[in-house]
């Protein structure tokens, strides 16, 4: 778990026991919003978290499973390198900004920018090749989803402003 | 005989030119619809009703039924082409489909994906021309006990067949169950796993999560190894197609047993996605390269698609001589028999009969016209192959995002997408299996109305599972397939056991 050097990283190891760990988190969410909800038999037959509620113990048992079985495992490799979780996450969060900013620019702006950012900034394509893609994306999706199979899009002020 | 009679009199309907311009625009419409993820084939011919409203019946139920059998075609492209399975019935084409695509085998896997297609959907045509009278009257037996017991099989053959650990299995299994149930329980009404967050009132759709476990987790997982896109190319052209023809007929049996398992599992109705599950797994399990399946084989390829088309063919046969619509597809083409006034039944064959079996032989034109489309335009398919991946990536992402807003107009799920993605990408890098996550998901609210229905009516004892020889036999292979590789082991040290004395 040290930095610095090309080829280390997060220990496989570790990583698989916190996603087990967090599925049977999961779990037991999933067994507490099944008392909620009742999971006995009621006058309709079993009721709304009776099937759920197995569900759970399901999941927390096979990850307890999951668990020891994981931790026993003479696995000592790596799960990724930094180096290679930085290249995940210059798509990760470009993404969540692209999908938290379409609610307020609409998804033609939105798309415009975020095809452009990743094909200039990652690909290093010419402005020109970058500019023709990212505007022919949206204005054919906007034929295709809108006009063809009538399908609405979020639009924002832009789109209100051209009239769309 | 008669049924031949009639199905002549249906190809002379078919063949009147402007059916046959229809069925060409509904085929190519129908490839466009299951090109895009997230516009699978209900919602296409949903869509699409409308512009069949000017039509006269027949012309438009053909029309929307090749909108239908294009989207299946589409379908097998994306998940061959990258791995984003449009329909979940293409989870199971994608396991071998998407690594052939990696290999520089695109052109074969997408010609024998086409073909199996053809050839299920084929059979099951012919099946329902035949036998529709005898096979409706044997679903109507079907009470909620053999409903579950045919998920059961399909839930059980996967834990016993899948080359992940059982337990981790189960537990994406599991995990696919849990968000099937979350939103309005069906049978009592009341509200659950929703924590008062009211966005998860309708639930998880299947399509948002597999657009993001499958669509987005593969980016990432291509963006982990730089910008090298793993496609390749591929050389796909008449020679091609042709080799590869010349190569499938040695898979006649897996053929004709997946064509045997889709019919059943399409009339029953459990439905495609099971049939294309099954079917891959009992090919895995019986093919002499069954160790290649997964890495790139193309009998992989030939044994779901071939399920899920006869499977998806054969859920029209309720639909038309029962009224129960066997799959979503098949609801709204159903929704639509009843806007021009038409109601399905056993009484449709004989008030309608120039309507049904004009709609019988569109299905066997319809499949021939979309098989030669298809395979023309393959060419162009391919060009996105050859795309540099900083170009198609976003590309990919903005049409994932459009396709999970579309489902039901919400830029909530297009959020859910990306944490799918995300969670996607964790659970595949530590080993998890993600198509029994998506088929849990699919089959969950159904699999878990028919387990209630089953103990209602048992009030609560499990013998139902076992209370006629239909049920318990059905149930039993589950079983066997769930513990398939303890008695595999068991049987190989058996075998050695007695082979060590001598």
């Amino acid at each position: 778990m040290t930095t610095g050097s090309s080829n280390a990283g997060p220990a496989h190891k570790l990583v698989e026991a916190g996603v087990t760990l967090l599925i049977a988190l999961f779990g037991a969410i999933v067994i507490a919003g099944s008392l909620k909800a009742g999971v006995n038999w009621g006058a309709e037959g079993p009721r709304a978290g009776f099937f759920p509620f197995y569900i759970g113990i399901f999941i927390v048992a096979s990850s307890a499973i999951n668990l020891w079985n994981g931790l026993r495992d003479g696995d000592d490799g790596l799960f990724a390198e930094w180096g290679q979780l930085r290249q995940v996450m210059s798509v990760v969060i470009p993404t969540a900004i692209y999908v938290g900013a379409m609610p307020f620019t609409g998804l033609y702006i939105a798309s415009m920018v975020f095809i452009a950012w990743f094909m200039r900034w990652l690909g290093k394509y010419p402005w020109l090749t970058v500019l023709a893609v990212s505007l022919g994306m949206p204005i054919i999706t906007y034929f295709i989803f809108e006009r063809w199979f009538l399908v609405p899009l979020p639009k924002g002020p832009v789109e209100e402003w051209l009239g769309l | 005989m008669e049924e031949l009679v009639n199905l002549f009199h249906g190809f002379a309907v078919a063949l009147q030119p402007f059916n046959i311009m229809v069925m060409v625009l509904g085929i190519v419409l129908g490839v466009l619809i299951g090109v895009l993820p997230g516009l699978g084939g209900a919602n296409g011919v949903a869509i699409l009703l409308p512009l069949t409203f000017s039509m006269p019946p027949t012309s438009a139920i053909i029309m929307l039924s090749c909108i239908y059998w294009g989207a299946l075609f589409g379908g097998a492209i994306t998940s061959i082409l990258f791995n984003i399975p449009g329909e979940p019935w293409s989870v199971a084409t994608t396991f071998d489909g998407y690594p052939m695509a990696q290999q520089g085998k695109a052109g074969e896997a997408l010609t024998a994906a086409f073909t199996s297609s053809f050839v299920g959907a084929l059979f099951a045509v012919v099946m329902i021309t035949l036998v529709a009278p005898l096979v409706a009257s044997f679903a109507l037996q079907f009470g909620p006990a053999e409903k579950f017991a045919v998920y059961f099989l399909a839930f059980c053959s996967f834990v016993g067949l899948s080359k992940e650990p059982p337990f981790k299995t189960i537990a994406a299994m599991m995990i696919g169950f849990a968000l099937a149930a979350v939103g309005l329980d069906s049978i009592t009404g009341q509200l659950r796993l929703t924590f008062g967050i009211t966005h998860l009132l309708n639930g998880f759709d299947f399509l948002i999560a597999v657009i993001g476990l499958f669509g987005i987790g593969e980016i990432l997982l291509t963006m982990e190894e730089g910008l090298a896109f793993r496609g390749g190319n591929a050389k796909i052209n008449l020679r091609v197609v042709i080799q590869t023809w010349k190569e499938l007929p040695s898979y006649w049996v897996t053929s004709v047993r997946s064509c045997l398992i889709g019919c059943w599992m399409g009339v029953t109705p459990a439905g495609a996605t099971p049939a294309s599950f099954m079917s891959y797994g009992i090919a895995k399990r019986v093919s002499k390269r069954g160790s290649n399946f997964g890495k790139g084989e193309i009998e992989g390829v030939v044994a779901p698609e071939t399920a899920a088309h006869a499977a998806g063919t054969a859920a029209l046969l309720p639909m038309l001589s029962l009224g129960v619509p066997g799959s979503p597809t098949a609801a709204v083409l159903l929704g639509g028999l009843l806007i021009w006034g038409l109601q399905p039944g056993p009484m449709l064959f004989v008030e309608q009969k120039e309507f049904v079996w004009g709609l019988i032989a569109s299905m066997y034109l319809g499949n021939i016209v979309g098989l030669i489309v298809v395979l023309t335009c393959v060419p162009v398919f391919a060009a996105i192959l050859r795309v540099p991946f900083s170009i198609i990536a976003p590309l990919i992402l903005v049409l994932c995002a459009i396709g999970a807003y579309s489902v039901h107009s919400s830029t909530f799920d297009v959020v859910l997408m990306l944490v799918f993605g995300v969670i996607g990408y964790l659970l595949k890098k530590c080993n998890y299996p993600l198509a029994p996550l998506v088929l849990a998901i699919v089959l969950g609210d159904k699999a878990e109305e028919a387990f209630r229905q089953s103990l209602l009516g048992s009030q609560g004892s499990l013998g139902i599972f076992f209370s006629n020889t239909l049920v318990s036999t059905i149930m039993a292979l589950g079983l066997v397939a769930l513990f398939w590789s303890l008695i595999q082991q068991g049987y190989t040290r058996l075998r050695g056991e007695v082979h060590k004395p001598a």
